[in-house]
């Protein structure tokens, strides 16, 4: 990529100044400024909202960790392993691409040759600690199998706090019951994606 | 010889030797043509028409097109686009969209390819067939990967010369037939090929029965072929290259390890698997696979060290193996200079007396060819040595030589070899007894040797074997003859048949014996060559102009080495044969060059890879670790006389060799240190560890390392040699070599090299005698005696035994005293 892209300072000008009254410069006019301000009700106002609420016992926050915001179905938080719908086998393939792409060299992953002459991933780690959540990896995935999902809490008393396979896989109950849910972030099929696609003659 | 030329590739200049390949010339300089199938050294098996250029106006295939004074090459237009991309759209029919665990995904020619020419789209289809898997030992062929680029068969053919990989029909169906008019005519022509062929075994079954080299596997451009070992381990892209030398032989040849974490849980590095710079070098299948003898979990043993170093205060000897690097040689050759240590190596002893009594000939320090020209020579003579298993890369160049030159060669060896002999119908093989060394290098002098520059004597005695004979030939001739026919014939004139007698002459093919008095060569009978030895000899002699010989360990431990090694520098000095001699070990030329050598130990001696009083070992087994030459720095001297460097591709926690010549009062921080102080007067050069490069440039010149400069030395007028001595061994032989792929206890520690020590007997000899293969024998003669089994091995032929040297277990080498042929008893127990 070359420099002079990012040499181009000129802002557009589509930006456009705010209008606002200038602030006093004057000594005289900075005294009226205080006076104007403490001496409107706006101070009141306030103490009375608290008031009002204080008295109503209306709780305005959530008290996290008992209660949780729901998150949208993008939100990058911690992976998740998926688990194919028709057989329940990992998704994961081992090709690698995650570990390749992971631009914090956080992932790892080891294979080796099965019983049934197939790929088989026999580790795979996150290292949590150096993980930016950017969704490379979930993007990069060819199955569908890395992916983010909603467990943003990952304070620990250990950086290197890993994530393993079998801590990220789909739990079977949760798979056998039907509530694996497809990730709608980076990497998810996009609608009307068959429309784009060029077919392949086959001869058979 | 080829003259240089000036050919024009895309309007730029380039400088080649005439009758060079286009592709050639282009790389050379740097500019780019697309091939899959092409393999510099190899024959051009024009499978995949990727190279396709247009020489002065008319389409070529540069792989196979030699360039000629003033050509015009033009690498690209839209009719060559339009086909290339038309390839690499066929090439992709029917190819699994499985890249996610493939293991060639990431160095995959085909997807490069695929990529480059932006194939996007997919035009063409044919049903497929059903392509199964093979798993053929060392090696799997997927063949449902395969692009039937024939790469495998030819490199196993042109430069291993195995031959063990063909193509074999893949049946199925034709293509259709519409395509043959849309399709561009060169992808249509290729893809019809492709269509038909997949790669099968040349044995017609399904098991592998090779010298195990994995070179096809190397060269495989897509998936089919893969090492076993390395099946689904890592891909390509997470793995760290190091540059290196191969430790296990003294061809030295160029490799890198290829590294990464063992495991998630174990960061330590593990060597994956072992590359090579396949256009230029070809590894043998202990190059290739034997890559984890390293020593292992060593931490700094301080107890272990401060007793090493009070038995080196005690000690008067130090013995070692040519396992080991320049720099280590150059501080075991302090050390005894420093504090009188003696030097104990035999068999780097005998190679460097051998050299020596050569030099005194040949008036140089060392020979002056090497293997780089013996694969461009067209006649190769190979005197000594168990070629396929001392140095592979040997064997490769004599095959190379009789393939790509289509060469010729004579093979003088006791034990018959059937892998030497199945390279090509050329090579005379000579099965002499042993201890006739002599003979056969007298035979050579004979043939080859310039009458004009030979001794007078050397001629006298050579005249000496020559005498008139002779002998009755049957001869086939034609002859003449006339004979009166009876013919009905027509009579124009009365209409009536008449008969009539007609002359005719017919030649009539006669069989008559002729005495023809002919050259009886003495030399022949004493060798037991074959009786039509000349016959085929004058055959093979023709068109042939570039001559080399390789001679190997037999000579230097043989009685009468010292006659031999002023033989061998003879026929260097009075032909035109250019010379290899191989060293016998790893860096045997690096420690005979560098150490000064004793023949005797004295009373303590310290034993570096080798057993003794107090033993340092890398092999894991002495009284104080060692690095293994993986994970060490260095440099190694090879039969090319090249001093290559070699890096440490995995960590090493223990204590070196460098850390006692420390302790000892020597003083380097690092081991390569050392490498500048080599001995400049044996040849070496005053160059930094760090300068030296190691890898090939794109014109195939070598860049690793340095060349050692062949010193002349001052001869005496002396150059006579001492006639023929007659003693031949006979009786029940044994020979000291290793199977293919095995070379030292390093080698048996690799894990995927799985070769059994024995008694290695020829099916042959199996056959006409009362042993069969796992018999449990007893091997007995003067020197010593040993148990062992017997291990059937259809790579030898003939009724010598062979014993290995790559199992110390085995104690082999006492049955021997020096030369490498001894009677022995085999008994059954």
């Amino acid at each position: 990529m070359k420099n002079e892209e990012f040499n181009n300072r000129e802002i557009s000008n589509e930006y456009f100044l705010v209008d606002i009254t200038d602030y006093p410069t004057d000594s005289w006019g900075k005294i009226k400024r205080v006076i104007k301000r403490s001496f409107r009700v706006e101070l009141f106002v306030g103490l009375g909202v608290v008031l009002r609420e204080l008295v109503w016992f209306k709780k305005h926050t959530v008290s996290y960790p008992e209660e949780k915001m729901p998150i949208g179905p993008r939100y990058r938080a911690v992976h998740e392993m998926k688990r194919l719908l028709e057989s329940d086998i990992e998704r994961c393939i081992g090709c690698g691409l995650c570990e390749k792409i992971c631009i914090s060299n956080c992932i790892k992953i080891d294979t080796k040759i099965d019983e049934n002459s197939r790929k088989e991933v026999t580790d795979y780690t996150i290292n949590l600690g150096r993980c930016i959540f950017c969704g490379y990896c979930a993007e990069v995935c060819p199955e569908l199998a890395i992916t983010h999902g909603g467990r943003y809490e990952n304070a620990s008393d250990q950086r290197e706090h890993y994530v393993d396979l079998n801590y990220m896989l789909t739990p079977l109950d949760v798979m056998r019951s039907g509530s694996q849910k497809e990730f709608e972030g980076f990497g998810a099929i996009t609608p009307h994606e068959d429309e784009r696609v060029k077919k392949t003659p086959l001869a058979y | 010889m080829s003259k240089n030329i000036t050919i024009k590739i895309d309007n730029k200049e380039v400088q080649t030797s005439e009758g060079e390949f286009i592709l050639n010339a282009a790389r050379a300089n740097d500019i780019y043509i697309p091939a899959i199938c092409y393999l510099s050294r190899c024959s051009p098996t024009l499978a995949c028409r990727l190279c396709l250029v247009e020489v002065d106006g008319k389409q070529a295939y540069a792989c196979n097109a030699k360039s000629k004074d003033g050509m015009s090459i033009t690498t690209s237009t839209q009719a060559i686009e339009q086909e290339r991309r038309a390839i690499m759209e066929v090439y992709d029919v029917n190819h699994p969209l499985e890249c996610g665990v493939c293991d060639q995904s990431g160095e995959c020619e085909l997807q490069n390819y695929t990529l480059n020419m932006g194939v996007d789209a997919q035009n063409y289809a044919v049903k497929d067939v059903a392509r199964t898997t093979h798993d053929w030992g060392h090696i799997k062929y997927n063949s449902a990967l395969c692009i039937v680029c024939e790469r495998c068969s030819t490199v196993c053919k042109d430069m291993i010369g195995d031959n063990s990989l063909k193509t074999i029909p893949r049946g199925g169906d034709a293509l259709d037939a519409e395509y043959k008019k849309e399709m561009p005519k060169d992808a249509y022509a290729m893809w019809n090929k492709l269509n038909k062929s997949l790669i099968g075994l040349t044995n017609g079954t399904d098991v592998l029965d090779c010298t195990s080299c994995g070179e096809c596997a190397s060269v495989c451009p897509v998936g089919a072929l893969v090492d076993t070992h390395f099946v689904y381990k890592s891909n390509a892209w997470e793995l760290d290259q190091v540059p290196a030398t191969c430790g296990h032989c003294s061809a030295g040849c160029q490799i890198t390890y290829d590294v990464k974490h063992t495991s998630i849980e174990n960061p330590q590095n593990k060597i994956y698997r072992v590359m090579n710079e396949w256009n230029y070098v070809s590894l043998c299948g202990a190059g290739r696979y034997g890559f984890d003898y390293e020593n292992r979990d060593v931490r700094k043993d301080e107890k272990a060290f401060a007793s090493a170093l009070s038995a080196f205060k005690k000690a008067d000897t130090i013995k070692f193996t040519s396992s080991i690097t320049n720099e280590e040689a150059y501080i075991l050759q302090t050390l005894k200079e420093k504090y009188g240590y003696k030097l104990v190596n035999n068999e780097a002893k005998s190679f460097q007396t051998f050299l020596k009594d050569y030099s005194e000939v040949s008036g140089t320090k060392l020979w002056g060819s090497d293997l780089k020209s013996t694969h461009k020579s067209n006649f190769v003579i190979s005197i000594g040595t168990a070629l396929k298993s001392d140095n592979p890369n040997a064997r490769y160049a004599l095959n190379n030589s009789m393939t790509i030159n289509k060469g010729a060669g004579l093979y003088f060896h006791p034990v018959k070899d059937p892998i030497i002999e199945g390279l090509s119908k050329n090579i005379m093989s000579v099965t002499h007894a042993p201890l006739q060394e002599e003979t056969a290098l007298y035979l050579v002098l004979d043939l080859f040797g310039d009458k004009e520059r030979l001794p007078k004597e050397v001629l006298e005695y050579l005249a000496s074997f020559h005498s008139k004979k002779t002998i009755t030939v049957e001869e086939t001739i034609k002859e003449k003859v006339v004979e009166i026919v009876k013919e009905m014939k027509l009579n124009e004139e009365t209409g009536v048949e008449e008969e009539l007698e007609v002359e005719k002459t017919k030649l009539v093919p006669r069989k008559i014996s002729k005495e023809i008095e002919v050259d009886d060569n003495a030399l022949l009978s004493l060798l037991g060559a074959d009786d039509n030895f000349m016959e085929l000899l004058e055959k093979n002699l023709k068109k042939k102009d570039t001559f080399s010989m390789i001679v190997g360990a037999d000579l230097y431990n043989h009685p009468n080495s010292k006659n031999l090694a002023r033989l061998v520098g003879l026929v260097e000095k009075c032909s035109d044969i250019a010379l290899t001699i191989i060293p016998p070990l790893t860096n045997s030329l690096g420690v005979a060059l560098v150490c000064e050598l004793d023949d005797k130990a004295g009373e303590y001696s310290i034993g570096y890879n080798t057993k003794a009083d107090f033993t340092l070992s890398a092999l894991g087994d002495g009284d104080l670790d060692m690095p293994a030459i993986n994970q060490q720095e260095g440099t190694l001297t090879s039969i090319n006389k090249r001093v290559n460097p070699t890096n440490a591709a995995l960590s090493y926690g223990g204590y070196e060799l460098n850390d006692i010549a420390n302790a000892l009062g020597m003083n380097a921080k690092n081991v390569i240190d050392y490498t500048k102080e080599l001995p400049l007067d044996a040849g070496f050069k005053p160059l930094s560890f760090d300068s030296l490069p190691n890898h090939y440039e794109n014109n195939a010149d070598e860049a690793r390392g340095y060349l050692l400069e062949n010193i002349k030395v001052q001869t005496g007028e002396d150059i006579s040699v001492e006639n023929i001595n007659d003693e031949k061994l006979e009786g029940t032989l044994i020979y000291l070599a290793n199977p293919v792929r095995q070379f030292t206890e390093f080698t048996n520690k690799a894990t995927n090299l799985d070769e059994v020590s024995g008694l290695y007997m020829s099916e042959e000899f199996l056959k006409s005698s009362e042993f069969s293969q796992g018999d449990s024998v007893e091997v007995e003669n003067q020197n010593s005696k040993l148990k062992t089994t017997i291990i059937s091995d259809n790579k030898i032929a003939g009724n010598i035994a062979i014993l290995p040297t790559f199992d110390s277990k085995l104690n082999s080498e006492a049955m021997f005293s020096g030369y490498r042929f001894a009677r022995a008893s085999i008994k059954k127990v």
